[in-house]
């Protein structure tokens, strides 16, 4: 067999997903010194893609493709370009840290090896997101990472509000994949494949489309959703409850840029238009504002983060809405620079809340000697995150800065310098708050932490710092990146060093207006309860009252339908069954039935006699043993008119589920209450006409029956086909284990949840009534008489 | 149920009723008969058994816990659909083999049997969990 470069893309799913089967196991063995073991899973990935890198970076594919389920076009094809690789190379790169510093943060804990499992299953997901070509395995990789970042919210499940933003965070995300299955089925359907690389081809036509604002609201529904663009941002901030190493790996560098994947994934598609533009840019923008404010008012150090990390969202997102070539590299410069300054400051809030077992800014202070290991790699990701010369994050803002210098994109300019106000103070929050000044009651004891906890951000710092020394090769990636987002070649020349130019001086406008905001914080606070006024009418006020009005609504429903009266379900379903036949088939049913020959022998007058007694005997009976032997007579009877009309099977399956049932009766006699008649008149005469009709319309139902019958019945070909291709004579048991096995394979599997659910009832109540003595001698009969009445 | 005489007619009738639920099960393919109703007798005749001796006699008696009965039933006939599978054909596909031997002249053995089996089993062991569960009770 040839090894393809393509076979690798396939091997690095693997190799990930084998690390998380054994992560368990490692920790078991190694303690949490085997992050670093671990970590060597997606180093080694990421040494792997940059042995693929001349080949992208000449803008050169990598694919490979497996058949999946053809006749659903679904096919597993991954593909390697430019913009896949970028991201790529962030979720290994990243990642590896992320298990190192996972271990040092969760060490002694025993549930480590739970986390890195996580933490791997969410890396190969997310890995087989950005390297999906086709919508529907992208779809479904989509999906996989909403539900392992739902595992990893809620790791503390002992906690109620950990439980809470899992699933909040599970409920939005999950709500935007729906919107987004459908969106990507339409533009499958507009574009003829379900390939990104040949949906690119054309992308003109889907643009023409009748159905392509509809089809792009749902994609942006989806990618709102899961990059927490407003009004959808709320989850983020509540999904902090997760441990820190989720938050710096899913929370910063990964899942929440999922969406702006997708956008960018999607702009050489449907990008360009005025829909794009408005919708993106304005949802972009509002985001970066009400992120970055909202960043201030926050006391909790990794709420700070989230709502800053909001803000880059948004920015991310207005600069693809723009969509210009310029802006479009801005972004993902912004977006490499964001991953590791971004995923260092949270390691760093982990490292200070590991330490001193606090996060609230007030009660933090004085760490910068305790902890220097901390405290520098700090420094390197705020300098990178304010924009300061010479790190990466600096480079990024001036591209960004100058990607919109236009004159009519002043707006977003101005939004973008008052947004990075605000996260530059930010940084003087999360970096200088708990570093400097006194120490409090909480630091006192403060120690640094050990190397695994303090080593990863210090290295993500340091990357920050090294691509901002050397630009060219980091240029290369994003021109190639940029490939795959605006569908040509891009030129990016990235300098750390522009001259002094407009840009250079909104930098340092920024940083000014930054440091100002920071020190005069204390004067905010005015302001900062207004906008908590503000906040009830929120859209987490909107999902709340959603959830609560959802639960409400199933609440009500299920009193009116799950009732707990026997005789309501069979009303509900005798009732249904007659409502749904005549409105099916109405007038139809009266103008073709079978006529009916009375030509009756005298056996058979016998039989019908028997049933229609055994039938009123049943009605009228007063004992429990009388009424079930009554109905036994009518199985029977019915079992009787079977063999007479030539079903020898179906009569004896008849005969033996009547003797059973009358077995099980008599064995649940001895536990049912004294048979008393307790409904009125008026509610018998209402079942003896709901019986009536509900026999009527059933004869009725067969007598057409008899009429509809096709030229061919199948039965034809049964019993042509039995003996010769099933080997066996007796139609009956040929149709239920080979031709319609399938089917049979259904109903035993049914019967045995049946017995299940019979089994647990029983046993339950039984348990029950074992511990709880006093109750059991008032509640069966009461509970029985209420079943009974009215039958 | 102390009945002495169900007690009685049930030690006559418990074999006959068993031989007769395989007879049933056997000829199922050919003439009427068949896993679903042979499964039903077989619970039937120990139903009846476990009535008038107990339910821990009866459970002797059938070696095996209905649950068990009603896994490996479900799981025999999951394999039978397996099978052709793995020779390239359709899910559930009847596989036969066609044995000549002295004694009982030729005979098609099939994965449809097997199956009927799975059924038998899992009848069997769906309506024991019923009556035990409600005798135990």
């Amino acid at each position: 067999m040839n090894f393809q470069p393509g076979t690798s893309l396939f091997l690095w799913l693997l190799a990930i997903l084998v690390a998380a089967a054994s992560a368990t196991g490692v920790h078991r063995i190694f303690g949490p010194r085997g992050g670093w073991g671990l970590a060597f899973i997606p180093a080694g990935v990421v040494a792997s893609m940059l042995r693929l890198w001349p080949s992208v970076v000449g803008m050169q594919a990598v694919t490979i493709s497996f058949d999946w389920v053809p006749e659903l076009n679904l096919a597993l094809t991954l593909r390697l370009d430019g913009l896949s690789l970028l991201f790529a190379l962030l979720i290994t790169g990243i990642g590896a840290l992320v298990l190192v510093y996972a271990g040092g943060y969760l060490k002694g804990d025993q549930r480590l090896g739970r986390l890195w499992a996580f933490l791997l299953l969410f890396m190969a997901a997310m890995l087989g997101l950005v390297l999906a070509d086709n919508l529907l395995t992208l779809f479904i990789f989509w999906e996989l990472t909403s539900i392992t970042s739902y595992l990893l919210i809620g790791f503390n499940s002992d906690k109620p509000e950990s439980r809470a933003s899992a699933l909040q965070a599970l409920l939005v995300t999950g709500a935007g994949g729906l919107a987004l299955l459908p969106g990507l089925l339409l533009l499958g359907v507009a574009g003829g494949s379900f390939e990104i690389s040949s949906l690119l081809n054309d992308a003109e036509s889907i643009r023409q489309h009748s159905l392509y604002v509809p089809m792009l609201v749902l994609i942006l529904a989806g990618a709102f959703t899961k990059s927490a663009q407003f009004p959808f941002h709320f989850w983020l901030p509540n999904a902090m409850a997760a441990p820190t190493p989720v938050s710096a790996y899913l929370h910063s560098a990964t899942m929440v840029k999922a969406g702006v994947y997708l956008i960018a994934r999607m702009h050489p598609i449907l990008g360009g238009t005025n829909e794009w533009f408005w919708m993106i840019a304005s949802v972009g923008a509002i985001t970066m504002i009400v992120g970055g404010l909202l960043a201030l008012r926050a006391a909790d150090l990794k709420q700070i983060l989230a709502y800053a990390t909001i803000s880059v969202l948004g920015t991310l997102t207005m600069l693809l809405g723009i969509g210009t070539e310029a802006t479009v590299t801005a972004a993902l410069a912004v977006l490499v620079a964001h991953a590791f300054y971004k995923g260092g400051l949270f390691m760093v809030a982990g490292g200070i809340d590991h330490a001193v077992h606090q996060r609230d800014i007030r009660k933090l202070g004085g760490l910068r000697s305790a902890m220097p290991a901390t405290f520098s790699a700090a420094c390197l990701a705020g300098l990178s995150m304010i924009g300061m010369l010479p790190t990466f994050g600096f480079v990024a803002k001036e591209v960004w800065y100058e990607s919109i210098g236009d004159a009519s994109q002043r707006p977003f300019l101005a939004a973008s310098v008052l947004s990075n106000i605000c996260l530059v103070a930010a940084v003087g929050l999360v970096c200088v708050t708990p570093f400097f000044g006194r120490r409090t009651e909480t630091t006192r004891e403060a120690m640094e932490n050990n190397l695994a906890t303090w080593a990863p951000p210090m290295f993500a710092g340091i990357v920050g710092l090294l691509l901002g020394l050397l630009p060219t090769r980091i240029s290369e990636l994003l021109s190639a990146a940029g490939h795959g987002v605006v569908g040509h070649a891009v030129p990016v020349k990235l300098a750390l060093w522009h001259g002094v130019n407009v840009t250079l001086l909104l930098s340092l406008l920024t940083l000014a207006g930054g440091f100002t905001l920071y020190w005069q914080r204390h004067r905010m606070e005015a302001w900062f309860s207004g906008v908590d006024r503000l906040a009830q009418f929120g859209p987490a006020q909107w999902y709340h009252r959603l959830l609560t009005g959802v639960i409400e609504l199933a609440r009500g429903l299920t009193a009116i339908l799950q009732n707990g009266y026997l005789r309501f379900y069979l009303l509900t379903m005798v009732g249904l069954t007659v409502f749904s036949v005549w409105m099916a088939l109405g007038s139809e049913l009266q103008s073709r039935l079978h006529p009916v020959s009375l030509d009756l022998r005298v056996h058979e007058i016998l039989l019908i006699g028997l049933i229609l007694a055994a039938a009123v005997v049943a009605v009228r009976a007063t004992t429990w043993l009388l009424a079930v032997g009554a109905l036994g007579v009518v199985g029977y009877g019915v079992a009787g008119i079977f063999v007479m009309f030539g079903a020898p099977d179906l009569a004896m399956t008849q005969f033996v589920i009547e003797t059973l049932t009358v077995v099980l009766f008599v064995l649940a006699f001895s536990r049912l209450p004294d048979f008393r008649r307790l409904s009125s008149a008026a509610t018998r005469v209402r079942d003896a006409v709901i019986a009536v009709v509900a026999g009527a319309t059933i004869t009725a139902l067969l007598l057409f029956a008899m009429t509809v019958r096709s030229d061919h019945p199948i039965s034809d070909y049964y019993s042509a086909h039995s003996v010769a291709e099933a080997h066996g004579r007796n139609l009956v048991n040929v149709i239920l284990v080979d031709f319609r096995a399938l089917d049979t394979l259904g109903e035993i599997t049914v019967l045995s949840i049946a017995a299940i659910g019979v089994y647990s009832l029983l046993k339950l109540r039984a348990s029950k009534e074992g511990s709880v003595d006093d109750k059991t001698t008032a509640d069966p009969p009461a509970t029985s008489a209420r079943h009974t009445e009215g039958m | 149920m102390d009945s002495v005489i169900l007690r009685t007619a049930i030690r006559f009738l418990f074999p006959l009723l068993l031989l007769s639920s395989v007879f049933l099960f056997l000829r199922g393919h050919n003439e009427p008969g068949g896993g679903f109703v042979g499964g039903l007798v077989a619970s039937g005749a120990i139903a009846l058994y476990a009535m008038t001796h107990d339910v821990a006699a009866a459970r002797r008696v059938l070696r095996v816990s209905p649950r068990v009965l009603i896994g490996s039933g479900l799981l025999l006939a999951l394999c039978c659909g397996l099978a052709p599978l793995a020779i390239g054909r359709p899910f559930l596909t009847g596989l036969w083999i066609n044995i000549t031997s002295s004694g009982l002249g030729k005979v098609h053995l099939g994965t449809p049997l097997l199956f009927d089996l799975g059924v038998y089993c899992v009848v069997t062991g769906v309506s024991l969990v019923f009556v035990f569960s409600l005798l135990e009770e």
